[in-house]
């Protein structure tokens, strides 16, 4: 292919062909008056990607302007690869989550191992050595289609393919299943770092004279246009976009992570950007619009996999493992030497300018030259239009009614078979959770811990959002996915820092779509304000729709936490026959959106969302914190989806012990209510005293027992459940493995 | 005693490999990058598991042909201690040093959790701070960990006493035998899927693989009084 063919800007103008790269007429009018004059072929490709919704969230702008982003230990909030707070001894955790949700929707296996390799290299871009992966997965139900089951297998796969081989332990994450999934899975990735502060790295092109390098992966056509595929809705012509999915390759990004790691101390080192989405344009054009410098790049010199490149397929490939550098002038050999070391490329591609222009030649000729703030700043932002959708209104005006449940135990059962609830077992034992020995609360319990070597501190991290809620009432449900996020971390032992999101929602263009956007944020806004745990990085995922059907509102919440010292590590399951097991929190009738009411609707949710009062939870975490700091806690868990019930059979699964509980109240809210800010604790006999004193608001509900069985009575000593654990635990354990086998 | 943790591109457990020399064992130990041409002032080769060459062509199958194999090989005529955990397994089997080969996984996915091991011979340098037939839990984390010889081959295993440790009660990836770990016919080169080094430590889900290391020092110092 040569650069001849190629249409001219006349046509591309008269033929509207920016329409095909995602670009309105409106935005392809504000470029001709920026450029003053028509882009050419590959110009209108820069600014397609870099203006395209996963680069410049133009959309979603006037929305993340809601977050909280500061905080007192927060080093460097969005804008950068990741987010980096403070964790003290001169020390700080570095993350994001990121959504690779189109890609998995097409190609399940290299879409979830790209995503991987993504969000990796957007940590350590930063300077920071990865220590854990989390990620959140949406699907349609397991017993619809073998394409549900084929797309959870193959990227559960691609996950374990990617993060197994770099070596980095996938310590958490969850999965909830429903069946507007069913066509646009989630894919959300969180990784998460540690830095030492003098370390932290910055994607700038400073400097007049430095020089650019490229290093990493040769650039080959894969991924072209991968941004603007990812700003689309899916339709029936989604399968035709497989080109524009990466290939992964989690061997060289191990070798590009080593070195990269041994790069950031060099003096020589000015910036690093991950070729992330739309690859060398956007790193390029960013670090030299951070820096309010120009760049110029020799589009002959990049290394490539495939003979006969043209500038605009180089500027637009989202081959993966690829970073870009500028380092000081003169100064290239021993980072050429470097790389080499690991049998990677490290070229002098460019130098940076003072002009303040993007300029790219090849073969001889200038192939684009346009403002690089044009690129990476000046989209458009667009306000739109929302408009209140009609089912909220309906569901608003619904009375909290509680379901028709007549044999509780086997409904507690059925509950624990239904996939979201389930043990995840079958998906986190082909993730290597352990390398790095420093895995301390592996899968299984609230939040994940991970150690910090050296020091006697732990990190806890968790994913969350329940995206039923949210369906429901945005604000609440947003306020709910952040909460539950913090008591997962509370739980655990560690104290909320800071979060990441992921914002996965359908066509913005929709107003009823772009006002579950605002709401939700309103709502996250507002908790993490309340919570002290500001946004400090994510991204926007929109046009999750398939067929024109979008998904629940889904902004899933990646939370890290700091356990001071990790003897305050706590687990959900019960620990020693006779503590005593306390219930947190109080009990409403509260089921829309529960797994009840979808399991007993045929799928259906609706009603108002639980409600949740955020003084109160904070009051709630703050005490039970302060309880676990003091020992006076063996085990602890959120309630959650399926309610105390669930809770209180979860923490006897993995023991040899059971427990005996008392409920208050109409038995089916006692059981399976998903009432907000509340938890199911064991303490030890002797410490009831004190435990009482600093959590005010604890209920004694009952015992753990040696005997492994769960029995749950009514006040008037009516049983409401009983039955081995095994029973419960096997329905529990078995669900996944044995939906993945229907035949429909 | 001073150990070696080689490290081959793609290697990922050279870390946990290290620490556990260094912070639960407090023995000396550096990492030895895979072109190396001696590693002569090693007293115990330590083969860590990964992803070595990403695992392209077949597992083991790159690692070998690195410049360093050479000098394991002398290590191991030397009769020093050489050991292959995981993926390091899977090179000395690439590399002759152990028989047989590691097959995918039955079940076909990777696998990580902890399983039960009984301690079959408890009387090589490497078992002797294990009681006879002992029971200890270790985790495993890989996606071809089946192993698998000829029927020959296995019966001199058997009759040499070279099957060191087997998958007790139940056999997670089909190897034959319920075969776990081995050692070479002199009992200087241990090869095994399980992960010792990640069980070293009570805070991160158990200890039972500190007595492995724990016994080749043992063995050293012994041999080295007796030297001296």
């Amino acid at each position: 292919m040569s650069t001849k063919l190629e249409p001219t800007a006349e046509q591309i103008k008269e033929q509207k062909l920016y329409a095909s790269m995602g670009l309105t007429d409106e935005e392809f009018a504000l470029v001709e008056s920026i450029l003053g004059r028509s882009p050419n072929w590959t110009e209108t490709g820069l600014f397609s990607v870099m203006w395209s919704e996963h680069c410049s969230y133009k959309n979603s702008k006037p929305i993340l302007r809601k977050f909280p982003t500061e905080g007192e230990h927060v080093l460097q909030g969005p804008g950068e690869g990741a987010g980096i707070v403070d964790i003290g001894d001169e020390q700080a955790v570095v993350f994001k989550m990121e959504s690779h949700n189109h890609p998995s929707a097409i190609e399940p296996y290299q879409g979830a191992a790209t995503g991987i390799g993504g969000i990796i290299r957007d940590v350590f871009s930063m300077g920071a050595r990865p220590i854990a992966m989390l990620n959140s997965l949406r699907f349609g139900d397991l017993n619809t289609s073998k394409r549900v089951r084929f797309l959870f297998e193959e990227v559960v796969a691609g996950i374990a393919g990617y993060g197994n081989c770099i070596g980095i332990p996938t310590v958490g994450g969850e999965i909830q299943f429903d069946p507007c999934y069913a066509g646009n899975p989630l894919v959300n990735a969180m990784c998460v770092g540690l830095i030492d502060h003098k370390d932290i790295q910055k994607g700038i092109a400073s400097g007049v004279g430095n020089t650019v390098m490229y290093v990493g992966a040769k650039t080959g056509r894969d991924g072209i246009h991968g941004a603007t595929f990812a700003s689309e809705e899916l339709d029936e012509h989604a399968e035709e976009k497989r080109p524009a999915v990466q290939v992964g390759d989690p061997f060289m990004e191990k070798l590009l992570l080593e070195a990269c790691l041994e790069l950031v101390q060099f003096e020589s080192l000015v910036g690093i950007q991950d070729m992330g989405a739309a690859g060398l344009t956007s790193s390029a054009a960013e670090m030299a619009s951070k820096a309010g410098s120009g760049l110029e790049m020799n589009l002959d010199l990049i290394p490539q996999r495939e003979t006969g490149m043209t500038a605009y397929e180089m500027m637009l490939s989202e081959s993966q493992e690829r970073m870009l550098i500028v380092v000081k002038k003169g100064q290239e050999q021993p980072i050429v030497d470097l790389f080499s070391k690991y049998g990677l490329d490290a070229v002098k591609v460019g130098v940076v300018t003072d002009d303040k222009m993007f300029k790219l030649t090849h073969k001889g000729e200038v192939v684009a030259n346009v403002p690089a703030d044009a690129l990476a700043e000046d989209a458009p932002v667009y306000h739109k239009p929302s408009a209140v959708p009609a089912h909220f209104i309906e569901f608003q005006q619904m009375e909290n009614e509680e379901p028709a449940v007549t044999n509780y135990k086997e409904t507690l059962i059925n509950l624990l078979k239904q996939e979201t609830i389930a043990s995840k077992e079958w998906v986190y034992n082909q993730y290597d959770y352990q390398v790095r020995t420093s895995t301390v609360v592996a899968p299984g319990s609230d939040a994940a811990v991970v150690r910090v070597r050296g020091t006697n501190k732990g990190l806890a991290m968790t994913t969350d959002c329940n995206s039923r809620y949210i369906y429901l009432d945005p604000e609440m449900g947003g306020k709910i996915a952040v909460a539950e996020a913090a008591r997962n971390i509370v739980c655990s032992g560690g104290r909320p820092l800071a979060i990441t999101d992921c914002l996965n929602f359908g066509n913005p263009e929709k107003p009823e779509i772009f006002w579950q956007i605002e709401k939700s944020a309103d709502g996250i806004a507002e908790a993490c304000r309340k919570l002290e745990s500001p946004v400090i990085g994510g991204n926007v995922s929109l046009y999750n729709e398939r067929s024109n059907e979008a998904i629940y509102p889904t902004p899933t919440i990646g939370m890290v936490g700091l356990v001071e010292d990790l003897a305050h590590v706590t687990t959900q399951q019960a620990k020693t026959a006779g503590d005593i097991v306390y219930l947190i929190g109080d009990t409403h009738t509260e089921f829309g959106g529960s797994e009840l009411q979808k399991m007993l609707n045929n799928n259906r949710i609706f009603g108002k969302a639980p409600f949740i009062d955020l003084d109160l939870e904070k009051a709630r975490q703050a005490a039970l914190l302060q309880a676990i700091q003091a020992g006076l806690v063996k085990s602890a868990h959120d309630v959650a989806e399926g309610g105390v019930a669930v809770a209180l059979a979860e923490k006897t699964f993995g023991t040899n012990l059971g427990i005996q509980a008392t409920l208050k109240g109409s038995a089916t809210s006692a059981l399976f209510s998903e009432s907000q800010s509340r938890f199911i604790l064991t303490v030890a006999p002797e410490h009831t005293a004190r435990f009482e004193e600093v959590v005010i608001d604890a209920t004694k509900v009952g015992v753990v027992t040696a005997e492994a069985t769960i029995i749950i009575t009514a006040s008037d000593a009516t049983t409401l459940v009983e039955g081995t654990v095994a029973e419960f635990q096997d329905a529990w354990k078995g669900a996944i493995p044995c939906l993945l086998k229907s035949e429909d | 005693m001073k150990f070696a943790v080689l490290v081959f591109p793609g290697s990922n457990c050279d870390l946990d490999m290290y620490h556990a020399i260094k912070d639960e064992l407090g023995e000396e130990v550096e990492y030895v990058w895979h072109d190396t041409k001696d590693l002569s002032t090693f007293d115990g080769i330590l083969i860590p598991g990964g992803f070595s060459y990403g695992d392209y062509l077949r597992c083991g199958a790159m690692a070998n042909q690195s410049n360093v194999m050479s000098e394991v090989k002398k290590a191991a005529d030397a009769g020093k201690p050489v050991i292959g955990i995981c993926n390091g397994f899977q090179i000395l089997t690439e590399a002759g040093l152990l028989p047989g080969a590691l097959l995918r996984n039955k079940n076909l996915k990777f696998i990580c959790r902890t399983v039960q091991l009984k301690v079959v011979n408890h009387n090589t340098l490497f078992t002797n701070q294990y009681k006879e037939d002992e029971v200890i839990t270790v985790p495993i984390a890989h996606g071809e960990g089946n192993y698998y010889c000829d029927d020959a081959t296995l019966k001199s295993l058997e009759d040499n006493n070279q099957i060191v440790f087997t998958y007790s009660g139940d056999n997670p990836n089909g190897s034959l035998a319920d075969i776990a770990g081995i050692t070479n016919e002199r009992g200087n080169v241990l090869g095994m899927m399980p992960h010792p080094e990640r069980a070293v430590d009570e805070l991160i889900g158990g200890a039972d693989g500190l007595a492995l290391f724990k016994s080749i020092v043992k063995q050293w110092r012994e041999s080295n009084v007796n030297e001296a």
